[in-house]
């Protein structure tokens, strides 16, 4: 069993990194997209103020207090007192406000539009209580960067499995495999493990080669964050293998692999925070393994969790591999019925 | 060839006398007992039923449609059946098959940037027991493609690296299915050559082709299968002695000045020719003389495979 598996599995890595074009496509993309987003973003704030408000309720009363009908600031609730006052010392938030059960403000005073606001809160309350948080700014790029190597790897292993897949069901490579001793759970460890080797050497290879450009955040464990990246990595491919698992039309699989990544880079948090999104964004968002992936990989990389601490993401995303592989083996099929 | 039809009488075939037992079957490696596939809207194989003598080259032959790839591929334990079985030695088909069998599929996608040698080794390393790899490359003349890329391959040298793939665990049977579609006739005739260089090392090759040449070269026993039957079965020669007491006279249809109607033996139109089949060749010799007809451009062939299909099925086999 292990001797066709490695079979399978160097002819696959054989493929893989001959197929210069793809090998290319797989490392370069993601280092100028980081670099180009770093450059266009630098120096540039974001268009709204954002003020965040503790409220249990999730939901806001523009009543409560003069200042939530200032016009140009973007208002949301938020229930985590330690996520909010930490979101108000990385710079994500530009303030956060408390009425109950005292009247009370958190700001930055490294932060710049934290200042022009707290100047307002203080015309329409001069008494309300004022609590400082220090904390350096968490750039764009640094914020970016998770965003970038997550996308990547989804696309990687959601096309580079299913695709690939669905074309040696084509064009009848599978169909000689079958009439080999080569069983299907055999086939499918190989082809996890060819791109999880694939995967995360390129993810390695990329995050080196993008913190010689750019000099970005990392403080937690790189162990901790390469548990978040294998995991999801093993979850994303075996999503990519329930495609996988039936279809003989490349287009149609192309179709619903698209119709998987697209909304994971909207929704997931790749490019911006769904802080402050409608709840509903918020919620879909929790059904795709990405969103898991990124909110740990940044947990780690920007404010240093622990791998305690990443657990529940780690959780989901194990729970969703498992019925992934499940669900993948059990649909395989080496040739359409 | 379109355009073809009987201008002479016909000879009715009683189809299910047709299938004739010439051939020894004590010792079959391959018995199919009431093969029937069935599609939603297409019957392909119908109740088909033979066996394949150890160390024989048995033919599947017929059009396209006529259903031999579905048998064949059930035989192969690629697809499954809707009823009946196929016993290996004695026995329905399991685990030690796949060791102990080698398939070239009618046609087969190999894996992108790997060479010649990669190729053979991946094959080689999913079977327990098999080929020496040296010999297998040998034997489909491989030796000068060893380092080319799969995607670089001509039409047969790719089909060589296919039955090398194919021979690479030493399979006690071969089944190669329309091995030669596609190729220019020397490919073709090489391909031919490593076939029966194979069955002189006692292996059982079960071919699907309709090329008849090919099938009366290669094969010891064959198959007509037509509409998912069978319609004839033995070996190719007895086949033709059975079906057939005559030979055929062909000549240009241009040197006929009048067409050959009301004449004493059949005659078919084929392209640019007609072709008379007579028993007796003094007689439709004098009769074709009799109406001045030009006959320096006559020919005299005896009858062959092709013949055989169209008197069967009344089809053209490569249609």
């Amino acid at each position: 069993m292990i001797r066709r598996i490695a079979a399978v599995l160097n002819a696959r890595n054989v493929e893989f990194l001959r197929d210069r074009s793809t090998l290319g496509w797989n490392i370069f993309l993601p280092v100028l997209l980081v670099l180009g987003l770093s450059f266009i973003f630098s120096g540039q704030g974001r268009p709204m103020f954002k003020v965040a408000v503790l409220q249990p309720t999730g939901q806001i009363d523009v009543q409560q207090h003069p200042f939530l009908q200032t016009k140009y600031v973007e208002f949301f609730a938020l229930t985590d007192q330690t996520d909010a006052v930490r979101n108000v010392a990385r710079h994500k938030i530009d303030m956060l406000l408390q009425f109950q059960p005292e009247a009370r403000y958190w700001v930055n005073p490294e932060a710049p539009k934290g200042y022009i606001l707290e100047r307002l809160l203080l015309q329409t309350d001069p008494g309300i209580a004022r609590a400082e948080v220090s904390g350096e700014a968490v750039r764009y790029a640094d914020w970016l960067l998770p965003g970038i190597l997550g996308m990547n790897m989804m696309f990687s292993c959601l096309f580079g499995v299913g695709y690939v897949v669905v074309r040696y069901r084509k064009n009848g490579f599978l169909k000689r495999l079958n009439a080999t001793p080569l069983r299907p759970i055999e086939f499918i460890i190989a082809q996890v493990l060819s791109r999880l080797i694939l995967i995360m050497a390129v993810t390695v290879f990329v995050y080196i080669g993008t913190r010689y450009f750019i000099n970005f955040r990392m403080q937690g464990s790189y162990v901790t964050l390469f548990i978040v990246a294998l995991t999801g990595a093993i979850c994303l491919i075996s999503l990519g293998l329930v495609v996988a698992a039936r279809f003989t039309s490349e287009e149609l699989a192309g179709g619903i692999l698209n119709m998987l990544t697209w909304p994971m880079m909207l929704v997931s948090g790749v490019w911006f925070s769904l802080e402050g999104s409608h709840p509903a964004v918020q919620m879909l968002a929790k059904i795709f393994p990405l969103t898991h992936i990124l909110d740990a990989a940044r947990a780690v990389m920007l404010d240093g969790a622990t791998l305690i601490q990443v657990m529940p993401q780690l959780s989901v995303l194990g729970l969703m591999s498992v019925v992934f592989l499940f669900t993948g083996a059990a649909a395989f099929r080496w040739q359409s019925d | 060839m379109s355009g073809r039809h009987f201008t002479g009488s016909t000879r009715t075939i009683n189809r299910d006398s047709d299938i004739k037992e010439d051939i020894d079957h004590s010792d079959p490696v391959l018995q199919v007992r009431n093969l029937v596939k069935r599609y939603p809207s297409v019957l392909a194989v119908d109740g088909v039923n033979f066996s394949v003598r150890r160390a024989s080259c048995f033919g599947l032959l017929g059009p396209n449609g006529a259903g031999k790839t579905t048998t064949v591929e059930i035989m192969e334990g690629i697809m499954p059946p809707t009823q009946g079985e196929v016993l290996y030695e004695g026995h329905p088909i399991g685990p030690r098959f796949r060791d102990e069998v080698g398939i070239q599929f009618q046609s087969t996608a190999l894996q992108d940037h790997l060479t010649v040698l990669e190729t053979l080794q991946l094959f080689r390393r999913l079977y327990k027991h098999g080929a020496d790899l040296e010999q297998v490359i040998q034997m489909c003349s491989l030796e000068k493609l060893l380092k080319r890329d799969n995607r670089k391959l001509s039409g047969g040298q790719r089909q060589r690296l296919l039955l090398g793939v194919a021979l690479v665990n030493d399979p006690k049977i071969l089944f190669l299915d329309e091995p030669t579609t596609g190729l220019d006739p020397q490919a073709r005739r090489n391909f031919w050559e490593l076939v029966e260089r194979i069955k002189e090392n006692d292996k059982t090759v079960i071919l699907t082709t309709h090329y008849m040449e090919e099938a009366y070269r290669l094969c010891d026993e064959i198959a007509i299968m037509d509409q998912g039957k069978i319609i004839a079965q033995g070996s190719p020669q007895a086949l033709l002695k059975e079906h057939f007491d005559d030979v055929i006279l062909e000549l240009p249809k241009a040197d006929l000045p009048s067409p050959l109607v009301e004449f004493a033996f059949p005659v078919l139109e084929r392209g640019d020719y007609i072709e008379i089949s007579t028993p007796d060749v003094n007689l439709a010799l004098a009769m074709l003389v009799e109406r001045n007809i030009n006959l320096n451009r006559m020919q005299v062939r005896p009858r062959n495979l092709e013949d055989l299909f169209l008197e069967l099925t009344g089809e053209d086999l490569r249609t």
